[in-house]
């Protein structure tokens, strides 16, 4: 179980209070108006932000001091998730050995991850040769062979059309499900809480509430969602 | 930015480590200076002349570059044609044209037996004489007209073209524009460059050596070498090396105060529309002052160029010995350059803002330091334990490196900056640390300023004669120093090859550095 206790990220003019708890396996949308901190939230729990005041913990374990990398966390950015001098499978091996020293065994898990990903044969490409699409691929590939328990999506796919958003969402779900990997998804787009997410965070008023139902929280939302939603 | 989960105290040590090394080459070595001065030494007159003249020239030299320079960045910024890359390009040239080989040149067309005092006698006037004030004044200006036009044609360029627009559509000629546009961009452009200029020339050695000396035209960089070279006092040395830092230390203060632009803005040859100076006038005056500033400029170089390359294949065997010197030397240097540049680089683009700025500050320590004061506070730290002359090398390596340190941080941190702005996340939440990331991530990213930095570095530390000068025997000296020789001796033809070989050397290295080998990996 991932829990913020009482987790308060301080600075300048923003402050914002957390004390919520994910059930491991979970998949949960987090939602709010623009400039809530709703990215300063998947950066705490990343580690790029440090807390002013309470803890994180994941099993019962305070990783609040840990250093990003040390983190059981993998982190998909809005953009620049690859390296754009590496090649597809060396930004995918990454994720195995960060100094990319890779036996055999290692490149051949690389390609199958690739595979899994829909990009097989794709290897020796650099990002610039890839879409959009497949650069999330990559990406994707990558968190998987990292095999993190928790999954942090920072809106990775908004630049993609909602089809390729859909399928990718769809391509996150199977292999969340298949490694029992508990993600966690800022977005702006109600659709998509509501396609990929039982259960969604809202982040308003300096304030991350604990989790409520998706459906429940949209039909009937509290003022400040209301707002964002306009409706 | 909100500060990481772990702070980046490993980063800042690493970019410690060659902070403190320069602080030992800088305030260390004046440290050194300073308590050898309070044993002995007073100054005579003849030093506070040095210090007069120092100044005088220095504020000639910075006032007839930046005022010169307004006519020629303003025809080289309203104008288009073609070589105009080419012309923005020459003009960056002077900062690696090694200062010997340019003083060379200029003796080719102003000296006694040059092309202008034969016009001069063909034509029954008397003939002038560049030693002195004036040679040591164009001479600089020979080096800090094309850099102080290319800061101006920056500042030109930054004005918005929409701006010129604007004023095309209300009907503003070109003394509009100048009133409206151009006359506030130069009144804060200018005293920025002036100053930059103006602290360059307070440190003048190898110029003042081959064209001033004399009681009338001693700077105090020269001074300082005559009182350690020839009369080895090294009381009045070490009191002018005070007197030198004290000066380039008050220009700095004031120079900080007004911000000076930087010297490598990409983007030159952008082109802006221009309406309000289409007319044929303003078209013939522009075309003069740019082919009278390229003529200035290439005259001298092409023809040391003519005399030097027929004495270049009989070059005797000591010039020959010098150049392999001096390109070891030049790598040397080059190599720490980038060693103490680059972990700097990354530290304080890494380094929350305080830190940052304080390791920025202490990196441009070695533009207030004069050379000469670095290389006899490097003598009286070292003598103890050597011999200054198996030294000589080493120690000018060293001193290049920590000279060139200021220009290398400037081009290597908006890359470092921009590498970790982009990157620096994702490699943090991949674990990309240490060794690892530089090899994965750093040197990938920032091969293209690396190689340019290496490359100025590099060129800068092939022509330079400055240190070199205080320590060498003949079997130490660089080819700068060679050179120097023989036009002391006279030997004038192969002074023109050496110079020759010197100016080849220089730019080949830096051409090869920036540019040889393969292009830029990636995206």
């Amino acid at each position: 179980m991932l829990v913020l206790e009482g987790a308060t990220i301080s600075q300048t003019d923003f402050h914002l209070r957390a004390d919520l708890s994910v059930a491991a396996g979970e998949r949960v949308a987090i939602i709010g108006p623009s400039g809530a901190g709703k990215s300063t939230l998947l950066a705490a729990i990343a580690g790029f932000v440090s807390l002013s005041g309470g803890r994180i913990l994941w099993q019962g374990q305070n990783i609040s001091g840990l250093h990003p990398g040390a983190r059981p966390v993998s982190i998909l950015f809005q953009d620049q998730n690859l390296f754009p001098h590496l090649t597809a499978s060396e930004n995918v091996g990454l994720g195995l050995r960060p100094d990319l020293r890779l036996t055999a065994s290692d490149r051949s898990r690389v390609e199958a991850a690739l595979e899994r990903t829909g990009l097989g044969g794709f290897g020796a490409r650099r990002p610039g040769a890839l879409s959009g699409g497949q650069q999330s691929r990559v990406a994707l590939a990558r968190a998987l062979l990292r095999d993190r328990p928790i999954l942090l999506l920072d809106e990775p796919f908004a630049a993609l059309g909602p089809a390729l958003k859909a399928e990718m969402l769809d391509l996150v779900g199977t292999i969340a499900a298949q490694n029992g990997t508990t993600v966690l998804m800022v977005s702006h787009d109600p659709e998509d809480a509501r396609r990929f997410a039982p259960r969604t965070i809202l982040v308003a008023d300096g304030q991350a509430f604990p989790p409520a139902d998706t459906a429940a929280l949209f039909n009937a939302p509290p003022a400040a969602l209301a707002a964002y939603l306009g409706n | 930015m909100a500060g990481r989960a772990q702070p980046v105290s490993r980063t800042l040590a690493v970019g410690g480590a060659p902070a403190a090394l320069l602080l030992l080459l800088t305030l260390g070595t004046l440290g050194a200076v300073f308590l050898r001065a309070r044993a002995m030494g007073s100054l005579g007159p003849a030093d506070w002349a040095a210090v007069r003249f120092t100044l005088w020239q220095a504020l000639l030299s910075a006032s007839l570059s930046t005022l010169l320079a307004v006519p020629v960045a303003r025809a080289l910024a309203r104008r288009s044609f073609p070589g105009r890359g080419l012309l923005i390009a020459l003009l960056g040239a002077p900062f690696i044209l090694p200062v010997i080989v340019a003083v060379m040149g200029l003796l080719a067309v102003f000296g006694r037996a040059g092309v202008l005092n034969a016009g001069l006698g063909a034509l029954g006037l008397p003939a002038v004489s560049i030693y002195g004030l004036q040679g040591v004044v164009l001479a600089h200006v020979f080096f800090n007209l094309p850099l102080a036009t290319r800061l101006l044609v920056q500042a030109w360029l930054d004005i918005p073209a929409e701006r010129f627009r604007l004023a095309a559509s209300l009907g503003m000629g070109p003394s509009e524009v100048a009133r409206f546009l151009e006359r506030p961009m130069l009144r804060s452009a200018l005293p920025g460059i002036f100053l930059a200029i103006f602290l360059i020339c307070l440190t003048s050695f190898a110029v003042a050596l081959t064209l001033g000396g004399g009681p009338r035209a001693t700077t105090v960089e020269l001074a300082i070498y005559q009182a350690f070279r020839f009369d080895f006092d090294l009381g009045r040395a070490a009191m002018l090396g005070l007197l030198q830092v004290a000066l380039c230390l008050a220009a700095s203060v004031v120079a900080i105060g007004v911000a000076a632009p930087s010297a490598f803005g990409a983007g030159l040859d952008r082109r802006v529309a221009r309406w309000d100076a289409s007319s044929r006038w303003l078209k013939a005056q522009d075309a003069t002052i740019l082919l009278l500033t390229a003529g200035f400029l290439l005259l001298p170089l092409a023809m040391i160029t003519l005399r030097g390359l027929p004495a270049l294949p009989g070059l005797p065997g000591p010039v020959w010995a010098a150049s392999l010197r001096s390109l070891l030397v030049a790598l040397a240097s080059a190599t720490l350059t980038l060693l103490l540049a680059l972990p700097m680089a990354l530290a304080i683009a890494r380094a929350r803002p305080a830190p940052a700025r304080t390791l920025e500050a202490l990196a441009m320590l070695p533009l207030a330091t004069s050379p000469l004061v670095l290389g006899t506070g490097l003598f009286l730290l070292l003598r103890p334990y050597a011999d200054p002359a198996t030294l000589a090398l080493p120690v000018t390596a060293a001193a290049n490196a920590t000279l060139a340190l200021p220009f290398a941080l400037r081009i290597l941190l908006p890359a470092a900056r921009t590498c970790e702005a982009d990157f620096g996340r994702l490699a943090d939440s991949l674990d990309l640390r240490g060794l690892a990331r530089l090899r994965l991530l750093t040197l990938p990213r920032l091969t293209r300023p690396l190689r340019f930095a290496g490359g100025l570095a590099a060129a800068l530390s092939m022509g330079d004669l400055g240190v070199i000068a205080l320590f060498a025997d003949p079997e130490t000296a660089t080819l700068p120093l060679q050179l120097y020789r023989l036009m002391a001796a006279y030997r004038m033809a192969d002074a023109a090859g050496a110079a020759v070989l010197l100016l080849g050397l220089s730019f080949a290295l830096f051409w090869i550095i920036d540019r040889g080998g393969h292009p830029n990996a990636g995206s």
